[in-house]
């Protein structure tokens, strides 16, 4: 196994730092870690393969935008929209996340430890194999999964209590599900989404998912796994119909 | 020597290869258009009044109109109208009547002003995902809050002033009950109840089918006092003093003794067939001082319960005695624009005199402002307002909500061909006859009226959410997101707008 | 898109302009080198009583005779300069900067509990809409606004910010978008006592305009941030409300959410939305506002813009990237998104 790339980026521009990661990556390096980042964006833009790219600090906005592949974990938090229309591989945030996390995920994984902020996994969806994930530890803000129209997003709210407090959960969900650690106030749920009991099935089908992201935490798996959830999907995939008449 | 007739205002005629003699029509029309003879659906187009209600009943679609079937010589000056209306006067020698509202061609303003929307700078909301508020509070606001601060809590000393609690801004203006009949004017309550909005009862008084939805009601009380006890000024969840109307500014109204059959006679309180004349002013309010009195005589027989709304018509100076009323202790202006509906005005009036309800609105929403007391009044407007577009431009000009009066009445029904005044009217309206009445099913009618109030209010959330807003409060004056598509600087400047482009 | 950043020190320790021009300067990103500044209170202790008025002037002959006349005629001009600036390669110099130490005479406004600061909003108002070539950016005392078209690092190595201390200072990066970069737009707006950063647009400005055009102030800024500093003025000081009721009312609660709570809160935030509908902000928008009691952040209430706290001890910092914010303090500790619409408050501890 090769030595990992080790870069200090103080002060750097996410540009030729960004062109580093491409070129390390496409030359076969699969480890890449990143010391001192404080708000350059865009890490991982676009990157295909398989490396995975360690990043300590603060890395800025759009983090693993149209990221195809890699793995970026983040030992500090994450800005605005990180996974950002990402179509494979994982982020796994060891901190919390800004606005819009996830925001029209395609593929792979956001782990996020600690919250995220408003709109995470809008418009998340799903096509065939690909099911993005979006699992957080803490809580989240309004307009969680707003417009989502497939994949998975799960709320542990370890250490709030309820796991969500904010409303518009699921507005305008029309695929995809958002499951949610304990009751969910019905006054929470935004247009077009209903709440479904939790059952054993979806135990069984989730329990992986739980004990992964716990695994990559180092969080006890037990006590998160029963069917102390709310389950909440779209009334109806095609949320819109009603709305217009004809000219 | 004899003027001779004019031709035909429209001509009718049957497609008799479609027509399966189902008599609908001649059942139908009220004027006595068509008539059978031998088996046939004769015509006599003379009568025809452009209602539709025997075209929108006919099941084979056989019926065709055509509007003014006659060419006359065309001339710029001499329109068809004018030469018709001397012909008609030199034959009578009277005022001409006419029903609806003004039809002069004049430039309609609001289709010369643009709406704005977002791109990148802010995001567009959608309004079936995140909150939108259309909540709309109409009565007096106070202009500061006032509290008190004891050890870090703060205790509200303010306390409002009764306020009419709006889901939409969109209200039903004042027809009464005489002018329009008793199952439109239920259709019309039931829908207003339906989509928490309000009614005006028109002058006319309240008749008891009207009690269960009067915390729905507005009511009104004009020159005439027509049915005004204090019975009826409790029912009201307000109380307008109607001055004006804008289709008939500085005048009267006239319902016609044939018009005030039992019903309206016990709800008006007047004698069964007798004519109710409104007069032209109120002979109790001859200044500024005399209206504040009678707000406030309104107000104390009521307890200073209900907020009191003054309604005038758009004339000429109507910024500054808007200003006025909104320094008397009335809680919101009513501007009514020269576009405005009527049963019944002289055609003169309706068609000449007053101003627009467009550069109405942005002149009393800019005098009040200069003066500093714009929030503490409300502004209703109406007179023309045909949309949710219009809706939302009259917002923006500075407007907390509106009247429709058409618009509601088109939606029972009514096809706009401005007969009113002869109760005559086949779609069940503006009619006292009781075989006609009948027509409308206030359940039917309430689901049309509530369907619109509906999809106004849902076009407006969008427009309000294109535009980045989601509360109507940020819509009302904000006459940035306004832009003016080809009018004269004149114009730009009255309603503080600038050019498209600009 | 801009990016903002305010800093307060609680026990009012002053700093100097070194570090925020670090953290400004880091979000370089969400500008477009048009408009960059910084406001810092407690920077004048030699003139701790008077305005400081900053004003940009075109040239100093008439523009500068008419400012001269209007101030002294409503009081005295206790000391006045050039503002010390130094060239900068990126940066235009558009304008002379200048700054009055300026007291108003007590007993020329009346009608007013505070006369003073009427009056110098007054003359404020008057020179910005009166007087061609001079412009006043800065009316409060003891602090002042620094501002220019160009990048961060160029207006605060023009004006050199690392020469001024102060407990409080907001710094913004803006990338314009209503009216093209000039030094008058750039932020912060300042009037009074009352200064405003601001990243988003106010789609209600023309709402919001015409209110506190209602209430005697004139918009000349060309921009929708100028109407933040008059609603606090307005609401805050002439209102008497404290911040974090003015927060209410600009950013209140929806109405879904006013109707669920107890009767004595919901009558109070349904006066208080029906008193202030014009004031009501609307569209995207994370604002920080500086007073000389303290600061305030806050977003509107959907929450279209980031903003983030960071606290180290006595300071509190509020900005749009976290990052910034550890540029200035890499210590900062217990870091935070505020709610939508929640105001976000440090203020000094006398």
């Amino acid at each position: 196994m090769a030595e990992p790339l080790v870069i200090d980026v103080k002060g750097m521009h996410y540009s030729p730092l960004n062109k580093m990661i491409r070129e390390a990556v496409a030359s076969g390096v699969k480890e890449i870690v990143l010391n001192n980042v404080l708000g350059q964006r865009f890490i991982g833009n676009g990157v295909r393969g398989d490396a995975k790219i360690t990043i300590n600090g603060v890395p800025g906005g759009d983090l693993g935008m149209f990221m195809s592949g890699p793995e970026c974990e983040v030992f500090g938090n994450a800005e605005h929209a990180p996974g950002n229309t990402m179509d494979r591989g994982s982020l796994i945030i060891h901190g919390s996340a800004g606005d819009a996390v996830a925001h029209s995920m395609r593929g792979g994984k956001v782990f996020v430890e600690g919250n995220i902020g408003y709109r995470g996994g809008i418009h998340m969806k799903e096509y065939e194999g690909k099911r993005p994930i979006l699992a957080i530890g803490g809580t989240s803000h309004a307009f969680l999964g707003e417009y989502m129209a497939g994949g998975i997003i799960l709320v542990l709210g370890i250490g709030h209590e309820p796991a969500v407090e904010d409303r518009g959960i699921g507005s305008g969900i029309h695929g995809g599900e958002i499951v949610i650690r304990g009751d969910v106030d019905d006054k929470l749920l935004g247009v077009g989404a209903k709440k479904v009991e939790f059952t054993d099935d979806d135990l069984v089908r989730l329990s992986p998912l739980i004990e992964e992201f716990c695994g990559r935490f180092d969080i006890d798996p037990t006590p998160f796994l029963d069917t102390n959830y709310s389950r909440i999907i779209p009334a109806s995939a095609r949320p819109f119909a009603g709305k217009y008449t004809w000219e | 020597m004899s003027l001779g007739s004019v031709p035909l205002k429209y001509k009718i005629s049957i497609d008799r290869d479609q027509c399966m003699k189902c008599m609908r029509c001649v059942d139908n029309c009220s004027y006595g258009v068509y008539r059978i003879e031998d088996d046939k659906i004769l015509i006599d187009s003379r009568k025809c009044t452009a209602c539709h209600r025997c075209i929108s009943m006919c099941p084979r679609d056989a019926i065709n109109l055509k509007e003014r079937p006659v060419d006359y010589r065309s001339h710029p000056l001499w329109t068809v109208e004018a030469r018709e209306d001397v012909i008609n006067q030199a034959r009578t020698g009277k005022i001409i009547l006419a029903g609806m509202g003004n039809s002069v061609d004049y430039p309609i303003i609001f289709d010369r002003l643009l709406l704005d929307a977002c791109q990148v700078t802010n995001p567009s909301i959608d309004p079936l995902r995140e909150p939108m508020e259309l909540r709309t509070y109409i009565g007096k606001k106070p202009s500061k809050l006032e509290f008190t601060k004891n050890n870090g809590d703060i205790d509200l000393k303010t306390k409002l002033s009764p306020n009419l609690k709006l889901d939409t801004p969109i209200m039903i203006g004042h027809m009464s009950y005489g002018a329009i009949s008793l199952p439109a004017q239920l259709s019309i309550a039931k829908a207003v109840a339906k989509t928490g909005t309000f009614m005006g009862t028109g002058e006319g008084g309240m008749h008891e089918a009207i009690y269960p939805y009067q915390d729905h009601s507005i009511v009104q009380i004009a020159s005439g006092r027509f049915g005004v006890d204090i019975d009826y000024l409790e029912r009201g969840a307000a109380i307008e003093i109607k001055v004006g109307q804008g289709a008939k500014p500085g005048i009267g109204g006239h319902l016609p003794g044939e018009k005030v059959c039992a019903d309206v006679s016990c709800t008006r309180m007047i004698p069964l067939g007798s004519d109710a004349i409104s007069p032209a002013p109120h002979h109790d309010i001859y200044s500024i001082e005399d209206l504040a009195q009678l707000v406030r005589s309104l107000k104390e027989a009521t307890n200073w319960e209900k907020p009191v709304f003054v309604k005038i018509a758009a004339v000429h100076n109507v910024a500054a005695i808007a200003a006025g009323i909104a320094k008397s202790s009335a809680d919101a202006v009513v501007i009514d624009g020269f576009k405005g509906g009527t049963g019944a005005a002289p055609k003169v009036f309706r068609d000449n005199v007053g101003i627009p309800i467009e550069a109405a609105i942005a002149a009393v929403d800019q005098k009040l402002n200069d003066q500093g007391i714009r929030n503490e009044v409300s502004i209703i407007a109406s007179g023309g307002i045909r949309n949710s577009g219009d809706l939302a431009k009259s917002i923006a000009l500075g407007a907390d909500a509106i009247y429709i009066g058409t618009a509601a009445l088109i939606a029972l029904g009514c096809r706009v061909c401005g007969n009113c005044y002869r109760g005559l009217c086949p779609w069940g309206i503006a009619t006292q006859r009781p075989e006609l009445v009948s027509r409308i099913d206030s359940d039917v009618g309430a689901e049309n009226v509530a369907n619109l109030i509906h999809g106004w209010t849902l076009e407006l959330s969008e427009l309000m959410g294109a535009a980045g807003l989601n509360s109507i409060e940020s819509l009302r004056g904000n006459r940035e997101r306004l832009r003016g598509y080809m009018l004269d600087q004149g114009l730009l400047d009255v309603l503080q707008i600038e050019s498209m482009g600009a | 898109m801009c990016g903002i950043i305010g800093v307060i020190d609680r026990t009012m320790a002053r700093m100097d302009g070194s570090s925020i021009k670090e953290a400004l300067s880091l979000m370089d990103e969400r500008g477009s080198g048009e408009g960059a500044g910084y406001v810092a209170y407690g920077i004048y202790p030699d003139y701790a009583d008077c305005y400081a008025i900053h004003v940009f002037f075109d040239n100093l002959l008439e523009p500068k005779t008419r400012v001269d006349e209007i101030l002294k005629q409503w009081g005295k001009i206790i000391h006045q300069e050039e503002i010390p600036t130094y060239e900068q390669p990126g940066l235009k110099k558009e304008h002379i900067s200048w700054r009055y130490f300026f007291k108003p005479f007590a007993d020329q406004k009346v009608g007013t509990t505070n006369p003073d600061d009427d009056n110098v909003k007054q003359l404020v108002m008057d020179i910005n809409g009166n007087v061609e070539g001079a412009l006043v950016f800065s009316s409060g005392i003891n602090l002042g606004v620094f501002k220019a078209s160009g990048w961060p690092e160029d207006v605060a190595n023009f004006f050199r910010i690392e020469d001024y201390k102060g407990y409080i200072w907001l710094a913004h990066n803006r990338y314009p978008t209503n009216t093209a970069g000039w030094w008058g737009g750039a932020h912060p707006f300042n009037l009074l006592d009352w200064s405003v950063v601001h990243n988003g647009e106010i789609t209600s400005y023309g709402t919001n305009r015409r209110y506190v055009e209602g209430h005697g102030y004139q918009c000349t800024m060309l921009t929708d941030t100028e109407v933040v500093a008059y609603l606090f003025d307005l609401l805050g000081r002439r209102h008497g409300m404290p911040p974090e009721m003015v927060v209410e009312a600009l950013a209140p609660p929806f109405w879904d959410v006013i109707d669920q709570m107890p009767e004595k809160e919901e009558e109070f935030m349904r006066t208080m939305r029906l008193t202030y509908g014009s004031a009501l902000m609307n569209g995207p928008f994370a604002i920080v506002v500086a007073t000389k009691d303290g600061i305030v952040g806050f977003t509107d209430r959907i929450k279209l813009r980031p903003l983030i706290v960071g606290e180290n001890g006595p300071r509190l910092y509020i900005s749009s990237e976290e990052a910034a914010i550890r540029t200035m303090d890499p210590d900062v500790e217990s870091i935070y998104m505020p709610r939508a619409g929640e105001p976000v408050i440090g203020r000094v501890i006398e």
